[in-house]
């Protein structure tokens, strides 16, 4: 999940500037670049300190998300050699702890008007309340929060990850085409966790599921790597799910202190879903279908490791500036923000539908993967759940129901 | 398999036709009785018909309208999960042999004189060559990695072959077996289309969503059409005045004028009862007086047909699951698709404009060509 790993001990520094630009390039074919249009894209991230993970398999990598950024550019740039335009990425990653609103404000004072960033929810709303923000469009690709698309929405800015509402309602649709519909709920202590633990409960209302128990996790992750410990967590993990009748257990633990611990260690032989398990995501790393291959491909050629979601959404990004500047045939920030909220706009990332963003609460549309580590299990909408003008919409907040007063 | 009923389930793997399309079945009959009233996604119910639908027609077609005579040809189908290539006997319209290939074969063609076909193994990186005499894949010509369609041109001594990890375009010289040149391209090249004199080729690709229209003496792009999101094939009419370029993820198909270079017409699709974003134009297929253009819809389980003179959508024929590529018998008369969920072929009478027999295949099958 993409809120996971904000927290304490591990202070990974800042790496991310280092690995130069993609090269431009090959030279102009007949007839581009004839005006030399350049489009610019801010990056505007912060060094995070992030909590070591659960599994010691999957660090979170340094340049998360601003490798997919640049993959996108490179991607802009070979279209653009056939239309005259070029992309480039203004890269701005704030120290930890710095002020981001100040490394906003020099992105804006270079003229740099639409700004992809990696932040989380404050950071996205301080900066997205700044005077020289009025004009801009900020393209969110870290933040699930749902309350960035309810009251906290903003006008000008669109989020590229599924919200924890849209990643819920694509987990549940599918435990209930299983017909797995007897929920245990663990959630932990973070407040992402207890959102998600919220749409988890809503969704099975929405779709027909019921919560049996929901249970808190209570206890504070010790060390992790302590000899003989694994008789400890397994003794743990039964007494917590003994007593309760339920088909599966679904688990909200973003920063993964315990979720990795809860499968094969249950009292009932129960599968795990939810933040860990069956994981609902934007991206995954044994997707290979609608072409995805060659997204992987791509991005593992350039990055060296494999795309996460957040790489993902900052690929989208700047490829949706980029349709947006493909089809306009122009550069002006105004109108590529413009046409992406049109009718018109449709952004195609490896997912077999046209991506377009809710008019509502600038949410991108989009099907949400279920996978493991190893293989995808499924993707929604589920075949069946029905929607009056886009089965996408069946994932997350509706028109009707939204919160969100863009203004 | 464990079913819902707790009754033990084998589902078997392994080669032949037969086998997979028994597998296939099971697999329906087991969904069919799992799912809830209302829960069916209505393109999924629809296609759940079509075997009830596809052998009433056959069996009203083996009355009525026999199977045009002149069809005595032979099929290959590219099976893209099996390594293999299906033979269909048209005569016939059943399955006769299965030859082994390369990893994850794709694209298919004919040579230029009808003995050999060359088939893009995409995950062996390389094309192979069969020999149709002995059924036997006899030498392998470079491709670029991972090739995923080509097109041959008109003297049948040039391959032209998209290649989508590296946005290039490579053409192969199939007598010397060598890489002659390679032209950058879009981001993913994918469909590859060479007019019917040879003088330009088309290449597609999927995400700068351009047509390229490149000369092929100059080797050298000379025009770039945007098109719709996704473009994937491009198909020159037999006039040489257009071609058309569908877009998967658009939902589209463009006409392009070749003279002026120019979309004159983009076709839309509205099937009722179809979610819009399950109508993914993949393959096209027009004949030769261009008076008719078919175009497979992907997940919409469906095959458009359309006047290709006015433009307009005549019926949609339902096929098989995800039909993704057609091919003509060599007098017309008939059109062939893959259908990649459900493991077969459709064949639509092209006259009658109607569906006259589904064929199990392989698994996944992908490309398809038809020999006299």
């Amino acid at each position: 999940m993409s809120g996971r790993r904000r927290r304490l001990p591990l202070l990974i520094t800042a790496v991310i500037g280092v690995i130069a630009p993609i090269a431009v390039m090959t030279p102009p074919l007949a007839g581009a670049r004839a005006g030399g249009q350049m489009v610019e894209i801010g990056w505007l991230s912060q060094t995070q300190k992030r909590t070591l993970p659960l599994t010691y398999l999957d660090q979170p990598p340094s340049d998360e998300g601003i490798a997919g950024a640049r993959l996108g550019i490179a991607d802009d740039n070979t279209t653009g050699r056939f239309t005259g335009q070029s992309f480039e990425l203004v890269e701005s990653v704030a120290p930890a702890g710095a002020d981001v609103r100040a490394a906003f404000g020099e992105l804006a004072g270079k003229g740099v008007k639409l700004v992809v960033t990696d932040l989380d929810a404050p950071q996205l709303l301080a900066v997205a309340a700044l005077p020289e923000a009025a004009r801009a469009t900020i393209f969110d690709t870290a933040a699930p929060d749902d309350q960035l698309r309810a009251r906290d929405c903003r006008v000008n800015v669109l989020h590229l990850l599924p919200s924890r509402a849209m990643l819920a309602d694509a987990l549940v649709q599918y435990l209930v085409v299983k017909r797995w519909t007897q929920l245990l709920l663990v959630v932990g202590r973070s407040d992402g966790d207890r959102e998600f633990g919220a749409d988890i409960k809503h969704a099975a209302t929405k779709f027909r599921a019921d919560i049996v128990e929901e249970k808190p996790w209570t206890f504070t992750p010790g060390a992790r790597r302590t000899d003989t410990g694994h008789f400890q967590i397994q003794a743990e993990i039964a007494r917590f799910t003994q007593g309760i009748n339920y088909d599966m257990l679904v688990v909200a633990d973003e920063e993964d202190e315990f979720g990795d611990d809860l499968s094969y260690r249950t009292f009932d032989p129960r599968p795990v879903a939810g933040t860990q398990g069956l994981v609902p995501s934007a991206w995954a790393r044994p997707f290979e279908q609608w072409g995805a291959t060659q997204l992987q491909d791509r991005f593992f050629r350039q990055a060296k490791r494999w795309m996460t979601d957040r790489d993902y959404a900052a690929w989208m990004a700047t490829r949706a500036i980029g349709e947006a500047a493909t089809r306009t045939q122009s550069t002006d920030p105004t109108v590529i923000s413009a046409f992406m909220r049109s009718g018109r706009f449709e952004l195609a990332a490896y997912k077999g539908a046209r991506l377009t963003f809710r008019s509502w609460d600038g949410q991108l549309r989009q099907p949400v993967l279920l996978a493991d580590t190893r293989s995808l299990v499924s993707v929604s909408p589920q075949p069946g759940f029905l929607h009056q003008f886009s089965e996408l919409d069946t994932l997350g907040v509706d028109q009707p129901e939204t919160k969100c007063r863009l203004q | 398999m464990r079913t819902a009923h707790g009754q033990t389930k084998i589902v078997m793997r392994g080669p032949g036709p037969g086998i997979h399309e028994k597998a296939a079945r099971a697999l329906r009959v087991l969904v069919d009785s799992r799912a809830k009233p209302g829960q069916d996604g209505l393109f999924e119910g629809a296609s759940r018909r079509l075997p009830a639908i596809t052998m009433l027609s056959a069996i009203v077609g083996a009355f009525l309208s026999p199977f045009p005579l002149a069809a005595a040809d032979t099929i290959y189908v590219s099976n893209e999960k099996d390594n293999t290539i299906t033979i269909v006997d048209g005569a016939k319209l059943e399955p006769v042999k299965t030859i082994p290939v390369g990893q994850r074969p794709r694209g298919i063609l004919l040579s230029k004189d009808g003995k050999s076909l060359y088939i893009c193994a995409s995950d062996s990186d390389h094309i192979e060559v069969l020999d149709l005499a002995a059924d036997k894949v006899v030498r392998t010509l470079p491709s670029g990695t991972d090739p995923e369609f080509f097109a041959l041109d008109p003297t049948g001594k040039l391959l032209y072959v998209a290649n989508e990890d590296d946005n290039l375009v490579t053409i192969v010289d199939v007598v010397q077996g060598t890489v002659l040149t390679e032209i950058p391209v879009g981001v993913e090249p994918e469909g590859m289309g060479v007019s019917p004199d040879g003088k330009y080729l088309v290449n597609t690709s999927e995400t700068t969503n351009m047509a390229h229209l490149i000369d092929t003496k100059e080797r050298k792009v000379v025009a770039n059409i945007l098109v719709d999101s996704r473009p994937r094939r491009a198909v020159w009419t037999a006039d040489g005045a257009q071609f058309w370029v569908s877009a998967e993820v658009g939902g589209t198909v463009s006409v392009i004028d070749a003279a002026n270079r120019q979309i004159v017409k983009r076709i839309t699709f509205a099937v009722p009862g179809v979610a819009t974003e399950a109508i993914q134009p993949v393959g096209i297929a027009i004949t030769n007086d261009r008076k008719l253009a078919f175009v497979a819809l992907g997940p919409a389980n469906r095959v458009a047909i359309i006047d290709a003179q006015s433009y307009e959508v005549l019926r949609y024929l339902l096929v098989g699951q995800r039909v993704w590529s057609l091919a003509f018998s060599p007098d017309q008369s008939r059109l062939y698709t893959t259908n990649g969920v459900s493991n077969d072929i459709s064949v639509i009478d092209v006259s009658a404009q109607k569906v006259v027999k589904s064929i199990p295949v392989g698994q996944a099958p992908w490309g398809i060509v038809s020999r006299p």
